[in-house]
């Protein structure tokens, strides 16, 4: 056995120059990409009738983007930073965009047609408001003027060169601005808003020079409260502070008055406070009560008139001028499976332009914004298009009654990923549809022999390219022997689960889940976690994989928490269920019942554990382990870190044989001013590790790895240095770090890096950490590497000991037992600044590691660990080179060919996530961010399976070539032979 | 024999038969040279066939100490690759290795066989025979020791505990920063 894995190593350490680079032609074999922008906040269009039609979107992921409306194709996309929050768009001079974000204060144009940058400019005022972005038709001196409302100062921009025209401030204090309206033809602006919550204030503004013409202010005793809708250019609605009375606000020519009506007396069994839903559509607003939306007519003379009580869920979007004087708007009513798209002129509310019906998949959820469109047919009436923006944040084109495209877009907001495994091929089961005839098989063949015969024509290669891409091995719906084909179940902030399959990426189900939906009792629903529930194999084959997830109503950490369980092959919600207790933490525990359902313990707010699967089976095997669980609790914002363990009762009254109490036993301290949490770390539950020991090829030494599931890493900063970087001086600036035993709060480890400071990005694997931080005195960033060995184990030396099985090293280990420790460790430098750190996994754990980096450029960039060596130095001996030593140098290298998202992007990288394939050299690798990126991924190259390029045929005929050349010769000889014998 | 007697016969001075075992002088006229003493010789016929048997075994004792002593040139040759193959792990140390290994092995598998020729009850053969396998042995230890010096040995403690699994912990903890 020995000499086995001595030829293993042998074979490992000869493959130590993996080159990872990857050729052009084997782009798109084992990786996919998909491309989102996230829910869409604000729509506009554009459908001149020259050019491509098209429609600029900003969503709540800071995303501005030109979809391509005949098939929702990205025309360009630019992500903003994450608090560079985009709060309206609009389209000038028909060729730019503009754009508002960051609070207000950063107004950008973009081309239209290639998204290229004209010009920002920089918006500052006094304070913090509102922000709101107003297109006019104001020209000063051939300039077109957009009007800002923003940081609470109005500032007049011109649209070719984003130049400040003028800005005005308002003087009242407190003064909440809620529009900006220009009444059509006209040259000056009013501003409306309400200040110290009972005054109505208007002012009337010059829009060519930012005079102030007029202000008027008139006084409501009752408040005001949300939103306002606006009915006319110069009339308002809006709800006192109760949500009882509906404000009619007019400001005709600078008089400002309030007419109030109670909602009572427009609706008789109305049953509580009502929110307006805000609109500019003329004559015409919407409240809802409860679930029941209210549309109100204003007449000219200023009464209100409900038109239409609606019980659907209803979705109003935005006025369009069709024609002059007159205004459509859309309506998306749920009925059922369908939903109804009308579309109604705002002062003829009878006469609908438009009513389609149209079927809805019931996985989308609800409608949450409808932007329309029109244009006009080809006899001269108009026709609309609608895009809608579902629960699922997804986004889909109506037109003429059909769904034309959509978008799952609710992807580029993955909270949680998860695999699962697909369905054993049976013979029961057919998968004949996508296999291929024998004919097309030989013809596949041939053509790969011509191109490796290299007698292919272009087409040939192009027809090969096509075959190698749109395999339909790697997409079936079965398990494969390589463990490449896997389900990736990814939960969104929507909370929706999707599964995707790994061979293209493509959806196989989706479920919006029924717990994580608005209701009665569950307001705020959030998905927090996803985690295997049951994952059958051997003697629990029959049944189908399931995944378990957690949420909570509200955001507080004491909100009532709801579980569902998701069949991971058919996408249906086995069962769901509202917990009485909050969820505060989701611990899976290493048991497993006899179904292969993972025991997990709840921990709620106040410290109770509880069992999941309630099942008696579940208590027994919890009570025979009992004692030997531990849980711990990071409290990050009072630097305390606390471990527990558990009682056999519940605390207080709770008659519930499933849930357990908790008794403090350690804590630890940090001083909060010099310390502050910024990280923390602990090893991947599954991680499969192979060895234990450590060989050291220099002197034919061991060393024994520290392995251990219950240590943390933890890393503080002091808290002044938990800013930006560049806020501190390198004096008071330092990096603490700690590997902390989870069940005996004993500190292993701990050191101190002067002048450093976070972001700390960390990844813990086998004995292993790996941070990321800034060191402020070399102004660089720096990657350093801790491994932990047991010293307790180390005398473990003799051979004879060893060969006869006289050792400690297999029994069970105690934390409580051990304590010597020690460490190595190494600090380098490295040039990129990262989102996210990750490290391969594969089934077994032989093959050697590499660290994949997700940079600031949204890649992943891998990193061989062997660079991340503690025991690097500058001149290593002969065999700490065979070994695959590298000499020690200040930095890491960032090797171009080794980015394993090539010349991709995964635009707002968030996390990486390592599954490992059946296949002990390969690693599947997941990023997810606004985009999504997955590949196969071999850190010592697959040494375990023939290429891909490898040419099955050409080995066959090779075979046969050969024996019939055997056989020919040998028939020639015998043949020669006899001839010999009768001369 | 034939032939020397045909070129006896066609008018040789002399000759001497060193198989004439006859004790009387030589029965031709000439006489024996001087020195050579019939007298000497075993008298009787057995005496002759022991004398010629003697001087078979001698030569088979003396033959077979020199098949014992083969191995060493192929010691010395396989020294020679061994260092020519450096100690690193590659296709032409491990064939050569390999080689060494087998080489004695199959040897000494043979050892019966290769001493067969020289088979005989006079002939002591088992110091040849010991000398044959101490050598081989010595070939064998050569190639361990290859094997050795290549890592390919189990004979560190490094070698035994790689294939052992890490040890199981008795507790468990989990948990984090709360969700």
């Amino acid at each position: 056995m020995p000499i086995t894995y001595a030829f293993l190593l042998f074979l490992i350490f000869s493959s130590l120059q993996p080159i990872l680079s990857l050729y052009e032609d084997q782009v798109g074999l084992t990786d996919w990409h998909q491309q989102y922008i996230g829910k869409v906040k604000q729509a506009v269009f554009h459908t001149h009738k020259t050019g491509r039609k098209r429609v600029v979107v900003s969503t709540e992921d800071n995303v501005i983007a030109t979809l391509d409306l005949r098939r929702g194709e990205i025309f360009w996309r630019h992500v903003l930073g994450h608090n560079d929050v985009v709060d309206g768009i609009v389209i000038a001079l028909g060729k730019y965009v503009i754009t508002l974000s960051s609070e207000g204060s950063i107004l950008r144009a973009w081309n239209l047609p290639d998204g290229q940058m004209v010009w920002e400019s920089s918006l500052h005022g006094p304070k913090h408001s509102k922000s709101l972005l107003v297109m006019t038709n104001v020209v000063i001196e051939k300039d077109n003027v957009v009007i800002i409302f923003s940081n609470d100062r109005l500032h007049a921009v011109s649209c070719i060169d984003g130049e400040v025209l003028w800005n005005k401030d308002f003087e009242v204090e407190s003064l909440e601005v809620q529009k900006v309206i220009q009444p059509p033809g006209s040259n000056f602006v009013y501003v409306v808003g309400f200040a110290a919550s009972s005054h109505f204030e208007m002012y009337q503004i010059n829009a060519r020079n930012g005079e102030l013409l007029k202000h008027e202010s008139a006084a409501f005793s009752g408040g005001f409260s949300g939103e306002v809708s606006l009915v006319s250019s110069e009339t308002l609605v809006a709800l006192d502070s109760t949500g009882l009375i509906l404000l009619r606000i007019s400001f005709h020519k600078g008089n400002v008055s309030i007419q109030q009506t109670p909602i009572s007396n427009l609706v008789e069994d109305s049953p509580g406070p009502a929110v307006i839903i805000p609109s500019s559509i003329m004559e015409l607003f919407a409240i809802k009560i409860n679930a029941v939306t209210i549309f109100i007519r204003v007449t000219g003379t200023g009464k209100l008139e409900v038109v239409e009580k609606a019980n659907h869920e209803t979705a109003v979007g935005d006025a369009l001028s069709i024609s002059e004087g007159q205004q459509a708007f859309g309506l998306v009513q749920h009925a059922g499976r369908d939903i109804h798209l009308t579309v109604k002129l705002a002062h003829d509310w009878g006469g609908d332009l438009l009513k389609e019906s149209i079927i809805m998949d019931q996985q989308r959820g609800l409608i949450h914004k409808v932007f329309i469109n029109n244009y006009v047919r080809t006899d001269g009436s108009y026709g609309f298009r609608a895009l809608i923006v579902m629960e699922d944040h997804s986004l889909l084109l109506l037109q003429q009654g059909t769904i034309v495209w959509s978008r799952e877009d609710g992807l580029a907001s993955i909270i949680d990923v998860t695999t699962s495994e697909l369905p054993v091929e049976r013979a029961g089961v057919s998968v004949a549809k996508v296999e291929l005839n024998l004919f097309e098989w030989l013809k596949g063949h041939m053509l790969k022999l011509k191109g490796t015969l290299m007698l292919a024509s272009p087409e040939d290669i192009a027809a090969i390219q096509y075959m190698r891409l749109k395999s339909s091995e790697k997409s079936k719906m079965t398990r494969d022997h390589n463990g490449f084909r896997k389900l990736l179940i990814a939960l969104t902030r929507a909370g929706k689960l999707f599964a995707l399959h790994t061979g293209d990426g493509r959806i196989v189900w989706s479920l919006l889940l029924q717990s994580l939906h608005k209701s009665e009792a569950c307001q705020h629903p959030i998905g927090l976690n996803l985690c295997p529930w049951q994952v059958p194999h051997h003697h629990a084959l029959d049944e189908n994989p399931s995944v378990l997830v957690v949420g909570r109503c509200g955001p507080s950490s004491d909100a009532p928490g709801v579980i569902s369980f998701v069949d991971s092959y058919t996408g249906k919600e086995l069962s769901s269920s509202s917990l009485v207790h909050s969820v505060a933490q989701v611990i899976p525990l290493p048991y497993t019942d006899s179904t292969e359902q993972r025991l997990h313990l709840l921990i709620d707010a106040d410290k109770h554990a509880h069992l999941y699967p309630k099942t008696p089976e579940a208590i027994g095997i919890f009570r025979r382990e009992f004692s030997n669980i531990y849980w711990y609790s990071v409290e990050d914002d009072n630097g305390i870190i606390k471990g527990y363990a558990l009682k056999s009762k519940c605390d207080g009254n709770v008659a519930d044989k499933f849930c357990f109490g908790t008794r403090e036993l350690w804590s630890i301290v940090l001083p909060s001013e010099s310390e502050k949490i910024v990280a923390t770390v602990t090893r991947k539950l599954n991680e499969a590790v192979h060895t234990q020991a450590k060989l050291i090829a220099a002197d034919q030494d061991v060393m024994y790895k520290y392995i251990s599931r219950n240590l943390l890493f933890v890393a503080t900063v002091a808290p002044k240095a938990s800013g930006e970087i560049g806020s501190v001086t390198p004096e008071e600036s330092w990096l603490v770090v700690y590997l902390i035993d989870t069940v005996t709060g004993f500190v292993l480890h701990r050191v101190t890096h002067h002048g450093s400071q976070g972001p700390v990005e960390a990844v813990f694997s086998e004995n292993w950490v790996v941070y990321h931080y800034f060191n402020l005195r070399a102004h660089r960033y720096e990657m350093s590497v801790i491994e932990i060995y047991d010293q307790s184990r180390a005398d473990n030396k003799d051979v004879w000991k060893l060969v006869v099985g006289k050792h400690n090293l297999t029994s069970p280990i105690s934390s409580y037992s051990r304590s010597e420790v020690v460490t190595k460790s190494q600090s380098y430098f490295f040039t990129h600044s990262l989102k996210a750190i990750a490290v391969t996994s594969t089934a077994k754990g032989i093959t050697s590691k590499q660290l994949l980096i997700g940079t600031i450029g949204d890649q992943v960039l891998a990193l061989d660990k062997r660079f991340l060596d503690p025991r690097r130095s500058v001149n290593p001996t002969q065999a700490e080179r065979e070994e695959g030593t590298i000499p020690l140098t200040d930095s890491l290298p960032i090797i171009p060919q080794s980015y394993i998202t090539h010349n991709l992007r995964v635009e707002g990288l968030r996390g990486i996530i390592t599954v490992p394939a059946e296949l002990e050299s390969t690693t599947l690798v997941f990023a997810h961010g606004l985009d999504l990126f997955f590949t196969h991924f071999a850190p010592s190259r697959t040494y375990d399976s023939l290429t891909e390029d490898f040419s099955c045929a050409l080995l066959l005929i090779t075979i046969v070539v050969l024996v019939a050349a055997i056989f020919v010769t040998w028939v020639l000889s015998q043949r020669k032979e006899l001839q010999d014998k009768w001369r | 024999m034939e032939k020397g007697k045909g070129v006896m016969g066609s008018g040789r001075r002399w000759a001497v038969d060193f198989s004439d075992n006859s004790t009387a002088p030589s029965s031709r006229d000439i006489p024996d040279p001087p020195g050579f003493t019939r007298a000497s010789v075993d008298q009787d016929d057995s005496a002759v066939s022991r004398q010629k048997k003697d001087a078979e075994s001698n030569w088979k004792a003396q033959k077979a100490w020199e098949v014992a002593q083969a191995p060493f040139k192929n010691l010395l040759m396989m020294g020679f690759m061994m260092w020519m193959a450096g100690s690193t792990v590659h296709l032409f140390s491990i064939g050569i290795t390999f080689s060494a290994l087998w080489q004695p092995i199959s040897a000494l598998q043979g050892v019966g066989k290769v001493f067969e020729p020289y088979k005989d009850n006079k002939v002591d053969l088992l110091g040849p025979k010991l000398l044959f396998i101490a050598l081989n042995l010595g070939g064998l230890a050569l190639g361990v020791w290859k094997l050795n010096t290549l890592g390919l040995l189990p004979t560190h403690a490094s070698d035994w505990v790689s294939s052992l699994p890490p040890a199981q912990e008795v507790e468990y903890s989990g948990g984090g920063i709360p969700l």
